[in-house]
Parts: C-alpha cells; sequence; structure tokens
C-alpha cells in the first residue's frame, strides 16, 4: 500500500541524541539528586519496547524524607520568602524549559511515545508557559480575589499521570511554588524522565533545596505521599477510579484535595457548523496524544442530517494521519504508552464490536513493533454501550446521533463525568445555550483541546473538583 | 590597555519608530551632571519630532495591542533581562544624573528592572482582575474586559530619571497602550539608555517613542494632539497641568490624576496605573438554540 | 442563466443551483461556513511537516513541472519573453533532466511571442485577459481580450472575476461573465482568479470557488499578484476543500492555482503538502495545481541543485530572466 503512493514522505526524524538519555536516574530531594531505597524501574520506549533508562524510586522512608525537606524549606525559605523574590524563580524556570525545549521534546516522546510535533509544540512550550504566567502572580496574589493577602497551605504532594508528563508537572509545580508552597511531586511510573529532567532545570535556577522534590516510582509511592501525615494539600491527576481512593483515604483529615479525572467529552456537531473545521476539531479531540487525553472528545454526537457528510468527511481525514514513529516529525499519532493500555483499548474496542457498534479503522499501516493502535471510530453507537460510557483513553472515537439541541444535550450530560465538551455551530447563541446547559467545566466551541495557562482547566461530578490554571487556579493552593 | 586611551564618547539621540535620529530641528542641549559638569549634548526634539513620534506610536498600537497578552508579557520580562545586562551602565547614569550614591543608584536601577518584572506578570491577568462576566438580567451572556486606550503621551518624572521613568512607562506598555515619552528634561541619559535597550528587547518600533527636550516646549502639542488618547502628565511642570489638563479636553484625551509632589517610585506599585490607561469593553450577545 | 458550454454537464441537482440569481444565492449561502482560526491552525499545522531527502527531490521536480513562469508588467518586451519562455524549457541548462514548467503566462499582446518561442516544447502558453488585473472594463472588451489570447494561440485563459460585483452580492452577473469567458475560450483552458485579498473572508473565497467552478472554470486560482495578500496557504486549503467536493459531487477534476508570494522551494512543498492531504494525491500534477510564480523558479532550481550536489548553491548560479 505504501509503496503505491506517489509521494512518500521520507522519514524526518529527530535526533534523539538530543534527549541527552542517561542510562540511569535518580530521584531528587533537598535539592539534591540521590539513590531512592525503593527497586529501580525500567522506563521503556513504547514506540519499541526497548529500556530507555533505570529510574532509582523512592520507599516509604524516602517520602518521609522529601517530605521533611519540603517542610523545612517551606519554613525557612519558601513560605517566607517576598513574592516577587519567589516569582524570579519562576521565570527562571520558564525561561530554562524554553532553552532545554528540545531536548525535552525529544525526551518526552522517546519515554511516552507522544509524537514529536506534539511534545515541541504542545507540551514543552506550554510547561514553560505555565511557569511564566504563575511567575507572575507570585507577587500579585492580594489581587486574585482571595483576600488582600492569602497564605500558602505548606506542602502540597502531587500525583501526575503519564499523558503529558511535563505538561503535567508544570501544572501542579508552578500553582503550588507562586502560592508560596512546597512540593513533593510523584510522575508516573512509566513517564518518570522529563519531571527529573525538571529537577535538574530547578538545581540549574538555584531555586532554594527542598522546595521541589520529586520521587519516582509506582502508585504506593504516590499512596504514601498522599497519606504522609505532614502534607497539607494533595493534588491527583489521574483515573477516576484512584482519585476516589484518595479522597476517601483523606476523609477527615482537613488536607486540601484537589482531583483532576477522567472523562467522556461530548464533542457535538450542528447541522450549520463549519464543517471542515469542526472534522479537524473532531480529530483533533480524540486523535491528539493518541487519545490519552482526559478531555478527549471520545463521544461525537452529530446532527442526523449532516452525520454521512461528517462522517465521509472525517474518515477521509483520518485516514490521512500518520501513525508510527514518535520521534519522526511527520508522525500524527504515536506510540500508546504501555503494553497495559493498549490491552485496555483493544478489549474495549472488542466490547464496541460485541455491542453491534460498527467499526472504522484507519487504513494506515503500523509499525511491527512497539505499542501501537490504528486510528478507530465506531459509528452506530448508542448511549447503552460500554464504548459511550465508559473513558477508553485511546485513539478510538464514539459516533452518536441527534435530532434537537436538547437530546444532545441530554445524551451529552448522561454520564458520571463532567470535564470538558465541545459545541460546533456557526451560530453563537446556540454555542452560548449549549454551554450553559452543558454539565462540563470546559466548552469548547469550534475548537477543541485548547489550553492556556491563563485558562482555569478541571471537571464537574466524577471528572474531579478544583480547577488548574487562571485566577481560579490559585485556590488549590492558598489558605482560603 | 593604555592608560591614556582616550574613550569613545557616546552621542545621545532621540528614540522615534525604533529608530534612533537626531531632531529634525538639528538642536541640542547641554546636559550636565549634579554639580553642574557637562555630561552629554542631548537631542532636544521639536514639535515636528513628537508628532512624529505620534505617528509612529499610532503605527505601532495595531501590532502591539493585538499581540497576545502572554506575548507582551514575554517582550516586557526580555526588556528586565536586557536591563539586567546593562546594570552597571544604567548605575552610571543614574549616579551622574542624579548625584546619588553608588549603593542608592544600585537600588534605583534594581527596583526599575523588578518594576518591569512586575508589570511583565500583569499583562495576561489584567482581563482576570479587571474583566468580569455580567450577570444581566435577561437570556445574554455579557462579559466586560480591558483593552487599552491608544496612544498615551507620558512627561516622565523629572527627579527620578530611571526607577520614576519605568514606573510610569512600563504600565502603560503592559496595558497593550503605545506611548511617546518625553524624558526628564535635565535627567534625560537613562532615558536613552533604557530606550537602547528596548531597541534591542523585542519591543517593536514605535511601541514606545523617547524625546529628549525642554519639557515645557513639547507638552502643549502633545496635550493638543488630536491623534493621542491620553496623558500621564507624571513629569509636566506644575505651572503647566491646568493648560494640558485643558487642552486634553479639546478631544477628551484621559488625564489621571497627578500628585502634586513627585511620589516616592520606591514603593511598590499597585494597579492604578495599569487602570488608568484601560478601557473597559462590554460586550452582549444573546444566549437561545 | 447560461449553463457553461464547453464544460462537461452538471448533475441535476447543481445544474438546478445555477438557475437563477436566487437559486444561486441560496446554494452559495447555504455552503458550510470556514472557521477562519480553525482553517488557519490547519494549515500552519500542516506547514510543519518535515519533507526530506527523495520525497524533497520529487517535490522540487513536481513543483517545477507545475510552475506558470510568469511576467505581468508594463514593461515587458518580446525579448523578455523570449527568454522567459527559454527558460521555461531548460530550467536548469548545467542539469538538463531537470522537468519543464507547466506554462508561460504573458499578457494577451506577448502570447504569440510565447507560442513561437514554445512550439514543440511541451509548455503551454497562458494569458491573462479580461482586463487583468482589475477587471474594470465593459463584458465586450473582456470578451475581446480572450478571443485575442486565444487567436494568439494560448491554451490557457487566466481570467478575473468582477470582485465589485461579487462583493455587492451580485452573484448572477459574476457567473454570466465567467460562462461567456469559458465560451470565448473554446478549447482554451479557463483559470478563474478570484483575487482572494480583496474578498476578504474565506466564506467568500468559499463561495467565489464554487461559483466559478459552476460555471465552468478548470481552475479557481487565487490572485493577480498585484493585490497584497496574495496567495495563502489557509486560502489555498479553503480552495482545495472546494475542488476536492466539487469532485465528490460531479466526479470531475478541477484544479487550483496559488499565484503570487511563494518565492521559496519551502513554501512551494508546504502547498504541496496542502494538495496532498486536502485535496488528494490525484491533484499532485500540473493537470491539476499551479504556482503562479516568478522568482520561485530559480530558487527550486538551487534547491534542486542543494539536493543533488549535497552542497548549497547561490544565486550566481543560477540564470537570471
Amino acid at each position: 500500500m505504501a509503496d503505491e503512493r506517489l509521494w512518500d514522505y521520507a522519514p524526518a526524524p529527530e535526533n534523539r541524541d538530543i534527549a541527552n538519555l542517561k542510562p540511569s536516574y535518580q530521584m531528587f530531594v533537598d535539592g539534591q539528586f540521590v539513590d531512592g531505597t525503593g527497586d529501580a524501574l525500567k522506563t521503556i520506549n513504547p514506540a519499541t519496547g526497548e529500556v530507555l533508562a533505570e529510574v532509582g524510586t523512592a520507599s516509604p522512608a524516602d517520602v518521609d524524607r522529601a517530605v521533611k525537606a519540603a517542610r523545612r524549606a517551606y519554613e525557612k525559605v519558601w513560605g517566607r520568602m517576598p513574592g516577587a523574590e519567589r516569582a524570579k524563580y519562576l521565570f527562571r524556570i520558564a525561561r530554562f524549559i524554553a532553552e532545554r525545549a528540545r531536548e525535552l521534546a525529544v525526551l518526552e516522546s522517546l519515554d511516552n511515545g507522544k509524537p514529536i510535533r506534539e511534545s515541541r509544540d504542545v507540551d514543552v512550550p506550554t510547561a514553560s508557559a505555565h511557569f511564566f504566567y504563575h511567575a507572575g502572580w507570585a507577587d500579585k496574589l492580594g489581587y486574585a480575589g482571595y483576600g488582600p493577602d492569602p497564605r500558602p497551605l505548606g506542602v502540597a504532594g502531587q500525583v501526575i499521570p503519564w499523558n503529558f508528563p511535563l505538561l503535567m508537572a508544570a501544572w501542579k509545580i508552578a500553582p503550588a511554588l507562586a502560592c508560596g508552597n512546597t512540593v513533593v511531586l510523584k510522575p508516573a511510573e512509566t513517564t518518570p524522565l522529563t519531571a527529573l529532567v525538571l529537577a535538574e532545570i530547578c538545581q540549574q535556577a538555584e531555586l532554594p533545596p527542598g522546595v521541589v522534590n520529586i520521587l519516582a516510582g509506582a502508585g504506593n509511592v504516590g499512596a504514601s505521599l498522599v497519606n504522609h501525615p505532614d502534607v497539607d494539600k494533595v493534588a491527583f491527576t489521574g483515573s477516576t477510579e484512584v482519585g476516589k481512593q484518595i479522597q476517601s483515604s483523606l476523609a477527615g483529615t482537613g488536607r486540601k484535595l484537589t482531583l483532576e479525572l477522567g472523562g467522556k467529552a461530548a464533542n457535538i456537531v450542528f447541522e450549520d457548523a463549519p464543517l471542515d473545521q469542526a472534522v479537524e476539531g473532531i480529530v483533533n479531540g480524540i486523535f491528539f496524544n493518541q487519545g490519552h487525553v482526559c478531555c478527549a472528545g471520545s463521544r461525537l454526537l452529530v446532527a442526523e442530517s449532516v452525520a454521512d457528510e461528517v462522517l465521509a468527511k472525517l474518515r477521509a481525514r483520518v485516514t490521512t494521519l500518520r501513525v508510527g514513529d514518535p520521534l519522526d516529525k511527520n508522525t500524527d499519532v504515536g506510540a500508546i504508552n504501555s503494553a497495559e493500555q493498549l490491552a485496555k483499548i483493544k478489549s474495549l474496542v472488542e466490547i464496541g464490536d460485541d455491542e453491534g457498534a460498527e467499526r472504522w479503522t484507519s487504513p494506515c499501516p503500523l509499525p511491527d513493533k512497539g505499542f501501537f493502535f490504528a486510528p478507530t471510530v465506531f459509528s452506530g453507537v448508542s448511549q447503552a454501550m460500554r464504548i459511550a460510557r465508559e473513558e477508553i483513553f485511546g485513539p478510538v472515537l464514539s459516533v452518536l446521533t441527534f435530532r434537537t439541541p436538547d437530546e444532545a444535550i441530554a445524551k451529552a450530560n448522561n454520564t458520571p463525568y463532567g470535564l470538558s465538551a465541545g459545541v460546533w455551530t456557526e451560530k453563537g447563541s446556540r454555542i452560548l445555550s449549549m454551554a450553559n446547559r452543558l454539565r462540563a467545566g470546559v466548552v469548547w466551541a469550534n475548537t477543541f483541546n485548547r489550553f492556556d495557562p491563563a485558562a482555569p482547566f478541571g471537571g464537574y461530578q466524577e471528572s474531579g473538583f478544583g480547577r488548574e490554571g487562571g485566577r481560579a487556579g490559585l485556590e488549590a493552593y492558598l489558605d482560603v | 590597555m593604555s592608560d591614556t586611551r582616550v574613550t569613545v564618547a557616546k552621542t545621545y539621540k532621540l528614540y522615534i519608530g525604533g529608530a534612533f535620529p537626531r531632531s529634525e530641528s538639528g538642536r541640542s542641549y547641554q546636559v550636565t551632571d549634579s554639580r553642574g559638569g557637562f555630561l552629554a549634548n542631548a537631542a532636544q526634539a521639536s514639535r515636528k519630532d513628537a508628532r512624529d513620534s505620534v505617528v509612529a506610536a499610532r503605527k505601532a498600537f495595531g501590532g502591539w495591542s493585538g499581540a497576545t497578552a502572554y506575548n507582551r508579557g514575554q517582550v516586557l520580562y526580555r526588556v528586565a533581562e536586557m536591563m539586567e545586562g546593562r546594570r552597571e551602565q544604567f548605575i552610571a547614569d543614574v549616579q551622574a544624573s542624579e548625584g546619588v550614591q553608588l549603593r542608592r543608584a544600585q537600588s534605583f536601577v534594581d527596583a526599575a528592572i523588578d518594576r518591569w518584572v512586575w508589570y511583565a506578570g500583569w499583562t495576561d491577568k489584567l482581563a482576570a482582575v479587571l474583566g468580569s462576566s455580567n450577570p444581566v438580567a435577561g437570556p445574554y451572556f455579557s462579559f466586560t474586559t480591558p483593552e487599552p486606550t491608544g496612544v498615551v503621551a507620558v512627561f516622565a518624572p523629572q527627579a527620578s530619571s530611571l526607577l520614576g521613568l519605568v514606573s510610569v512607562v512600563a504600565p502603560v506598555l503592559a496595558g497593550g497602550n503605545t506611548c511617546v515619552v518625553v524624558a526628564s528634561q535635565d535627567r534625560p541619559l537613562p532615558a536613552i539608555t533604557l530606550s537602547e535597550v528596548l531597541a534591542t528587547s523585542d519591543v517593536p518600533g514605535g511601541v514606545v517613542n523617547m524625546l529628549t527636550g525642554r519639557t515645557a516646549e513639547l507638552a502643549p502639542w502633545l496635550a493638543a494632539h488630536a491623534d493621542v488618547n491620553a496623558l500621564d502628565l507624571a513629569g509636566a511642570p506644575a505651572s503647566q497641568r491646568v493648560e494640558l489638563e485643558r487642552a486634553a479636553a479639546g478631544t477628551v484625551k484621559r488625564v489621571p490624576r497627578v500628585p502634586a509632589a513627585e511620589p516616592d517610585w520606591t514603593r511598590a506599585p499597585d494597579i492604578s496605573r495599569l487602570r488608568a490607561f484601560l478601557e473597559a469593553k462590554t460586550v452582549w450577545h444573546p444566549i437561545g438554540v | 442563466m447560461a449553463a457553461p458550454s464547453t464544460a462537461p454537464p452538471l448533475p441535476a441537482d447543481l445544474a438546478e443551483v445555477t438557475r437563477d440569481e436566487s437559486t444561486l444565492r441560496r446554494f452559495l449561502y447555504g455552503l458550510p461556513g470556514v472557521d477562519q482560526v480553525g482553517v488557519e491552525q490547519r494549515a500552519a499545522t500542516l506547514a510543519t511537516r518535515s519533507i526530506k531527502k527523495s520525497a524533497k527531490l520529487w517535490a522540487i521536480d513536481t513543483a517545477i513541472s507545475m510552475v506558470d513562469l510568469t511576467t505581468l508588467e508594463g514593461a515587458d518586451t518580446p525579448g523578455k519573453v523570449r527568454s522567459l519562455a527559454a527558460k521555461a524549457k531548460r530550467p536548469d541548462p548545467d542539469h538538463p533532466e531537470t522537468p519543464h514548467v507547466a506554462a508561460v503566462c504573458v499578457y494577451p499582446d506577448l502570447a504569440g511571442i510565447a507560442v513561437e518561442a514554445l512550439i514543440g516544447s511541451g509548455v503551454e502558453v497562458a494569458s491573462v485577459a479580461t482586463a487583468f488585473p482589475s477587471g474594470r472594463s465593459a463584458r465586450s472588451v473582456k470578451l475581446a481580450d480572450v478571443a485575442d489570447a486565444v487567436a494568439s494561440g494560448a491554451g490557457e485563459v487566466d481570467m478575473v472575476i468582477d470582485r465589485g460585483a461579487f462583493l455587492s452580492g451580485r452573484y448572477g452577473l459574476v457567473y454570466d461573465e465567467i460562462v461567456e469567458v469559458k465560451a470565448a475560450c473554446g478549447d482554451a483552458h479557463l483559470k478563474v482568479i478570484l483575487e482572494t485579498g480583496e474578498l476578504a473572508t474565506y466564506d467568500n473565497v468559499r463561495r467565489a470557488s464554487w461559483l466559478a467552478l459552476l460555471a465552468g472554470g478548470d481552475f479557481i486560482k487565487t490572485s493577480t499578484g498585484k493585490v497584497s495578500p496574495a496567495a495563502t496557504l489557509p486560502v489555498t486549503h479553503v480552495m482545495l476543500q472546494a475542488v476536492r467536493d466539487w469532485y465528490e459531487r460531479t466526479g470531475h477534476h478541477r484544479g487550483v492555482k496559488p499565484a503570487g508570494g511563494i518565492r521559496t522551494s519551502k513554501d512551494a512543498i508546504r502547498y504541496l503538502v496542502a494538495v496532498h492531504e486536502v485535496a488528494g494525491e490525484a491533484w499532485l500534477s500540473p493537470k491539476l495545481f499551479r504556482f503562479g510564480a516568478s522568482s520561485l523558479l530559480n530558487d527550486l532550481v538551487m534547491q534542486r541543485r542543494t539536493q543533488l550536489d549535497g552542497h548549497y548553491s547561490g544565486p550566481d548560479y543560477v540564470t537570471v530572466d
């Protein structure tokens, strides 16, 4: 099939040496890289299965050390430092991320499997912007609407997922530090590397020791961190299942908690939508980052009168998506992050088949090794099917139809989640009315998957609580 | 290096539209240090230089006000970075101009740098702090958002040659305005050095136009200029203020209140200078299927 | 309104559209809107494609073969046109395997000179007509202009639409004029210049594209090159969507020609990527895609040498025309 093409793009791989990959990585505690006393883990490249590096993990004793270091830093240095001075450290970190952008992008693509185009153009610049934005808040908290002199909480325990490893670290660390807290952060087991380079950046920025501590490890490290009695604030991004466990285990402790969990977003396309751009938005909504996005537009709700046309355009467009080597600059869809995730996607897709949905799979060629899954579109999906209700967290779109705005709203809101939603119509008043009625923390109109440090992000209902970004996001890290 | 080396003296020029011209009038005036010793010949701007500056500021307004707030923040932060790199030169300029001790000059320069950083952080927060979504009693989505006023003529403080200058220029820029600045008449050198920093720190040409010369001569022309939207009279001669405010009324320019005496610029600022040069725009849109 | 004379018959639903001014207007206003931010983002993202090695060489050769080598100056002379023709036939005399360009594009009074200079070369002669570039003349003058160009042997005619009529909503008038020009073209291919820089919105570009296709234009072309902005990537996206959708509805292929402002190989390759991924592989041919350009050819030739020689070339090593 590839041979018959008139114009095959030659491979355009980014040079993996730029990642400065080291054979082993250590955890970062109290300003130093130190050996953890947990069992080392091996992080792999999901595009090939090769081991990238060995990463030292934390034991419960290490968690305690890190929390103590964070406490000391909070009490002796960071909590007392004037905001304008804290700001300068954050500006430095923002600049260092930008300066080392290419290294971070390549490393992220290696460790996570996401296409270099996305790590380069989205993850890394947005991470830098997040620090830059929050740096500005550090000496302006009195203007944020939380009283004249809002105080920090203390030590924040933060646990982040594998889908946007560096960006989620930035989302967590930047507002915490801006508000005057210190942090202990645990990156995901399968994607610890860029967070540890961020630790190196903190060191280069001469951030006082203990302000940022980064511990690699699996769920047990996260559990001992969020349950540590000397942590004042817990922030978690990840699955709804784990979020519920954390909320339950913190019950009665009075500790401040924010959760950013799963989603099953509806992307609603009306008959008067700008169809070509709607198709782009649908594609971006579900195939961005291999669909490993909690706010992915995984349910397409399309007006019956244009459903055939939209589906035809969508399939044609999805066919042009290039799936493969994440380091190739022309790759649109990279590798699924882990064998476990791939298995989960496959099993849900089989369930979709069994439930009677009509499966269409992009005819794109897939690499013979690594974890890949071809972009898949299920049509004829009904609300009762599991593929319409459960978060697949992969490049799989479920297409449903509707006839009236009420029906679209009813279907869109008919989920325990409520993270995001999309609306496509050229009619402004309809956008606003749909936005009013959608029970979701973010509503994108005639666009999808837009993120900005100035715009608060977070969910309703089982998608979690608390916001990240913007003025609203500061609340999570202030004693208010 | 030989001790007898003759230094290369710097020519202090105007800064208009991103270029450093001499005054079109060909005039210059002597700038002296606090003890009356000769420092330099500064260009003495004319009303035509002021006019050209307004044209340049207007031309730059679309791009600067239309840039993303994030981008403007980056650019203003870059100004701080560049100033930090020329810290010694600024300290020398301030010392010579203001006749203050080294320590004091250092603290002024450091405060000036930090002030850019403070305002850099404001660009993308103004709308969140000053804007609103308005819960109107009807099926409408109504929101209010701050927008820059336009071209601001800024008469920089006369005493505080650098910190005062930065304190009045940075908020004008942070809000997305462009400006024509008349530097401290007798202490203009730090302003020209600042212009050189602006010229090399991603601030688009024309966003700041720096004039040196006689404030009293230039002020009436700028105050009456129909393409100027607001005045900052911080450093305008007290005897001229009424006249200038009256001239401003001719095209309903915004003129924030100015204290009688020059304030202590080392004090932490609030957002009054940002608000002074922002308009509030309210948008209404129906909500319905 | 008249039906296009020489174009293949339209499917019934589209034929119905051209019945009168009001059906035409309804149809054009019923086309899906174009979201500016969305189309510009898509164009910008696609422009990050990295085309290397053999794919790049193929793209350069393809781009050369798609160039309508253009000179449209008041100062043009027969000598200038002859030297342009020579360049068109052999863009790089040192590398004779370099493909020839698609066409030479001139004013009507020089079309005959170009035809003579290009006999047997495979390079077409395109003539602008219809009171290019403004189109501000009487219909009879425009048609005479076309007839003159065709009589001089031009195989392709690049007409301009009446933007004033289009912007004031007189779509029937614009349509009829294209139909008449098409008839006057006879066997010559008709490229319809929309002058997208004056149409101001992508919605207008989409409507004008469909209008030109309905009226029988063989190509839709962005610009005269005399108005800024000329060709842009997002405008070309919208036009490529139009010919793609036209093919879906009618089964007929129509072409697209961005013109003006495309000066570097890098730009040209970005356009080819858009052709490839927006319209499809079928359009990767001079039959369906052209570049209206002058200085672009030299850059393509230089980059071609860079690919073959392994070092950068310089402007003194390609011919000036």
